[in-house]
């Protein structure tokens, strides 16, 4: 994609905290919200003597992300210091992986856009490494001093490099968005942008097609899709105009003001760090077995991949609506749950009435699918009564109302009390025609003289007079017949 | 009962010929009356050490004594003890004390030791003279005018004058060896692994391990085995069945068989007349002991010092930017702001040598610089290891000097400290291995300083080094000499 005949060179870094109950090195709790500094053992405050002991727990979420991306997970990988000086970097280094991550490569398929515009992409991944969160400063209330809270120092993360192969702010949205939905699929990461559980950094830089790669500069600590959308779109229009009047890009690192809507300067390459990275002495190598590797695929989920194929493969469903019935995996689940109930030949009117009207109504009442009034099983029950024709589409609306607003507690109970089976005898229904067409000649005449909307005048007529109940396709049918249509 | 050994002491406490509170204060009028010509202790208790005394007591009086129950210890300030001060001889920790002990404090604790204090050093380890210490030299008991070895020159110092019957040390480039032969008493160094580092202050992480002296081999490994062992809270120490270091001492193993390994490269130019004569007499006594010797080549010996010098500042570049000011220890009183109050505390909290070893230790680590150095010294490090496999094939132990020259003056070597590094020329190569070694008084030279042999294992040889030197001590008595008073 190229805008005024520039190319865009997008890579995003993300960095996921893992969901294990301590922490990578220590035993404090990772819970999040504590008071400040409740949540730090010796080693988190980097006290002398102190070591650092490998969770094992953290290993194991990498691996469920090589797992999930189809990524090499290396037999064994190296922990190295990253050395600099900050007050929330208690030891004055980071543990981090350098030379040898625990991940390799793996990829990602997103999918851009809508309707007939929507186009699907694989992002290959270059690496992902287990490393520990540094802890928090906080720059306000303290009287032109800063305070510092440890209880993040020592959080497991998993850092996510992509290849810079995105090429406009939608496809690294999409991107994020994909991981996003994946770590919290796999269940190695809550996603929780706001808490800082989900970080992402772009490398931007621009170029004009076929030129060699551009200076890229580093968007840090991105917590909304939204923001990264924006400070990508600023970032490119920024480097683009630069560009053009002729001056060059300097290497550096910026953050994006949310209230201006800008980019600026953090640090510049001249103030770049030399980490002066080392394997750390104090840990071993970390060796990953073939057997551990297949006992972790044995636990996992079913992947949103597999997934998708597989509603299409068995239910029929299209591309389109296995993709969104797959995008999260408390939809995914919820669905399956509803057909697995229904039953399988009304795996696509489940899928219209998720998609569809469900998802309608829990945006309208901004409420996730897990906070469903309406259960899988309740919607199993209409979907159902819709297969089998008790009652027509229309009439599972009001059904699906009942239901969402708890009158009822599934759609036998509710079609029963309010008397809702669809009229399917031939007869009763020809009856009624009868009755219709004797009472409302002047349409009759109408349809008989051209008039097509006519026709639907009398069906209407005819639903009234069964109080919705009567099977539309019926209706037309033997109303069709009737006047020699 | 200051010359007693261990097992005179356990023996006399027993019977109730003395108390734990009596033999404490027999140690500790001592230190106070002595002391202060040798500066051998940093901290001294009697409160702490009164109580720890008082409750050892009631354990020999309930019955429930073990070997080590009552008999009192000092412990190097590198090794965090609670409730006493740690300070690693340096301003930077001179008022800190830890919240914890460390696993060689916990053990020994555990099996009823008393502590009497903690003993003077090189600051945070780091020289071969115990005259960096920022609480001033330590004093050498045979010559007052000369060093008593260093970094663990306090814990030597203290048992060659009996202020203490035996001492904690740490070993990272023969800081337990070289000092104990220039005090006249026995020190080992296990193999790396084999006692947990938790609680001691790292200096280079590879290389550094905790050690004890005493004034036999016996008791050093009475006190070795009770330190030794797997500890979760150290990723470097080894989880192997537990070996028991008086095995042969008890079973009065005899050294018929035995070959010993005399590398050439220890035996030329540098090294002293009078150690040679003297390593001459020892080796012939262990001959009429039945052993034999058979000459063996290290070639890579002399590479030992730069790999060392290059690896463990680098090492401990890292480990010793935790202090910074902002947790515990020293910090600026006066700064403007972070840079300033970083460049200031480190200024301040840390002597010249501390600072000389923390710039090399940059300097070898920095980008363009890591590959000729660091990389390069860490091939070395492997090569100096083959040497000594390929030398064990033909021997069971090896034997050497310790230092190229008997004790120097305080102040002789201090403003040349490349000279101070090249005369670790003998101890360093086996820190680079992770080997354990030995050190045992064989004599004086024409000025009356002690002269020490030092043996060399190969990997958990412990109980077999030990007894080469017991048996080698109950033919000869070097080791019961004492220094007046």
């Amino acid at each position: 994609m190229s805008r005024n005949n520039w190319e865009v060179v997008i890579g995003l870094e993300v960095h996921a905290q893992l969901t294990t109950a301590s922490k990578i090195f220590s035993g404090a709790s990772t819970a999040f919200g504590a008071e400040p500094n409740r949540q730090t053992s010796a080693l988190d405050i980097a006290l002398p003597g102190t070591l650092p002991v490998l969770n094992r727990a953290a290993v194991e979420h990498a691996i469920r992300f090589g797992l999930a991306t189809d990524a090499h997970v290396a037999p064994k990988s190296v922990f190295a210091r990253k050395n600099y000086f900050y007050p929330d970097l208690p030891k004055g280094y980071q543990i981090s992986q350098f030379e040898l991550p625990v991940v390799q490569g793996g990829t990602i398929t997103i999918r851009i856009g809508e309707g007939d515009k929507a186009y699907e992409k694989t992002v290959n991944l270059t690496r992902a490494h287990l490393e520990e969160d540094a802890g928090k400063s906080l720059h306000e209330d303290f009287h032109e001093m800063s305070g510092i809270d440890l209880n993040r120092a020592g959080t497991p993360l998993l850092e996510i490099v992509s290849e810079p192969e995105m090429s406009s702010s939608a496809e690294a949205v999409a991107y994020a968005r994909a991981l996003h939905a994946l770590v919290r699929w796999i269940e190695i990461c809550d996603g929780n942008m706001q808490e800082g559980s989900f970080r992402c950094d772009a490398n931007v830089s621009v170029r004009r097609p076929g030129a060699p790669l551009g200076t890229r500069r580093e968007i840090k600590n991105l917590n909304s899709f939204r923001f990264l959308q924006q400070a990508i779109d600023y970032e490119i229009q920024w480097q683009i105009e630069r560009l053009e009047d002729g001056h060059s890009i300097q290497q550096a690192t910026v953050l994006f003001d949310p209230d201006k809507g800008e980019t600026r300067v953090m640090r510049s390459k001249e103030d770049a760090h030399d980490y002066r990275y080392f394997p750390d002495p104090d840990l071993l190598p970390l060796a990953i077995t073939q057997e551990w590797k297949d006992q972790i695929r044995q636990s996992m989920p079913e992947l949103p991949e597999q997934m998708k194929q597989r509603f299409m493969d068995e239910y029929g469903l299209s591309a389109y609506d296995a993709a969104t019935l797959t995008a999260s995996r408390e939809v995914a689940l919820y669905y399956q749950a509803a057909v697995d109930a229904a039953g399988s030949d009304c795996a696509k009117i489940c899928a219209n009435w998720t998609m569809g009207e469900l998802a309608a109504r829990l945006n309208k009442a901004d409420l996730e699918i897990t906070e469903s009034p309406l259960s899988a099983s309740q919607l199993a029950g209409l979907a159902q009564r819709i297969a089998d024709n008790t009652i027509s589409n229309n009439i599972g609306k009001k059904v699906f109302d009942t239901l969402w607003n708890g009158e009822g507690t599934s759609a036998d109970a509710i079609i029963d009390a309010q008397g809702l089976k669809q009229v399917t005898d031939s007869g009763a229904i020809e009856a009624m025609i009868d009755e219709v067409l004797a009472a409302n000649q002047k349409s009759v005449d109408e349809f008989k003289a051209g008039k097509q909307k006519a026709f639907n005048a009398l069906v209407g007529q005819v639903m009234k007079a069964s109080r919705g109940k009567a099977n539309p396709t019926q209706v037309n049918e033997i109303l069709k017949r009737k006047l020699g249509a | 009962m200051i010359n007693a050994s261990l097992t005179e002491l356990r023996t006399a406490l027993d019977a109730r010929r003395i108390s734990s509170v009596e033999l404490a204060d027999l140690f500790l009028d001592r230190i106070e009356q002595l002391d202060s010509q040798l500066n051998s202790f940093i901290t001294v208790d009697r409160d702490h050490t009164r109580r720890q005394a008082e409750a050892a007591d009631a354990r020999i009086a309930a019955g429930t004594a073990g070997p080590l129950t009552g008999i009192p210890l000092a412990h190097k300030d590198v090794f965090c003890t609670e409730g006493m001060l740690t300070t690693c001889a340096s301003k930077m920790l001179a008022n800190f004390t830890s919240p914890y002990d460390a696993h060689v404090v916990e053990r020994l604790k555990a099996a009823g030791m008393v502590t009497l204090g903690k003993t003077n050093m090189d600051e945070f380890a780091m020289g071969s003279s115990s005259e960096s210490s920022f609480f001033g030299v330590t004093r050498n008991p045979w010559n007052t005018e000369r060093i008593p070895g260093g970094s663990s020159g306090g814990s030597a110092a203290a048992v060659a004058a009996r202020l203490s019957p035996v001492a904690t040390g740490s070993d990272t480039g023969g800081s337990i060896r070289q000092p104990a032969a220039m005090t006249g008493v026995t020190g080992i160094k296990p193999t790396y692994g084999t006692v947990s580092r938790y609680g001691m202050i790292a200096y280079a992480s590879s290389f550094d391990q905790a050690g004890v002296f005493g004034a036999s081999a016996e008791d050093c490994a009475q006190i070795l085995s009770t330190m030794a062992g797997f500890d979760p809270r150290d990723s470097t120490s080894l989880e192997r069945p537990t070996d028991d270091y008086l095995k042969d001492i008890r079973a009065d193993k005899p050294l018929n068989g035995l070959r010993i390994g005399l590398p050439t490269e220890f035996f030329g130019d540098g090294l002293a007349e009078d150690i040679r004569v003297a390593l001459e007499r020892a080796l012939d006594e262990y001959r009429k002991l039945g052993a034999t010797t058979v000459e063996v080549s290290l070639p890579n010996a002399q590479l030992a010092v730069p790999a060392y010098y290059v690896l463990a500042p680098a090492e401990a570049s890292s480990n010793l930017s935790r202090f910074d000011g902002v947790r515990y220890g020293h910090r600026a009183a006066e700064y403007t702001d972070l840079d300033d109050m970083y460049r200031k505390t480190r200024s301040e909290g840390f002597g010249a040598e501390v600072k000389r070893r923390i710039l090399i230790g940059t300097y070898v680590l920095s980008h363009g610089y890591y590959d000729a150095y660091y990389l390069q010294a860490q091939k070395l490090r492997r090569l100096i290891s083959e040497d000594f496999t390929r030398a064990f094939e033909t021997c069971d132990i090896l034997a050497g000097p310790v230092t190229p020259t008997t004790a120097w003056k305080i102040g002789e070597k201090v403003d040349d400290p490349v000279q101070m590094y090249l005369s670790d020329i003998y101890t360093l190569a086996l820190n680079l291995a992770g080997l354990p070694g030995l050190s045992l008084p064989c004599g004086f030279d024409t000025g009356k300083l002690p002269v020490g042999l030092q043996l060399i294992g190969n990997h958990f040889d412990e109980a077999r080094l030990l007894n080469v030197a017991h048996r080698y001590q109950q033919v000869t008595d070097w080791h019961q000499r004492r220094p007046t008073p």
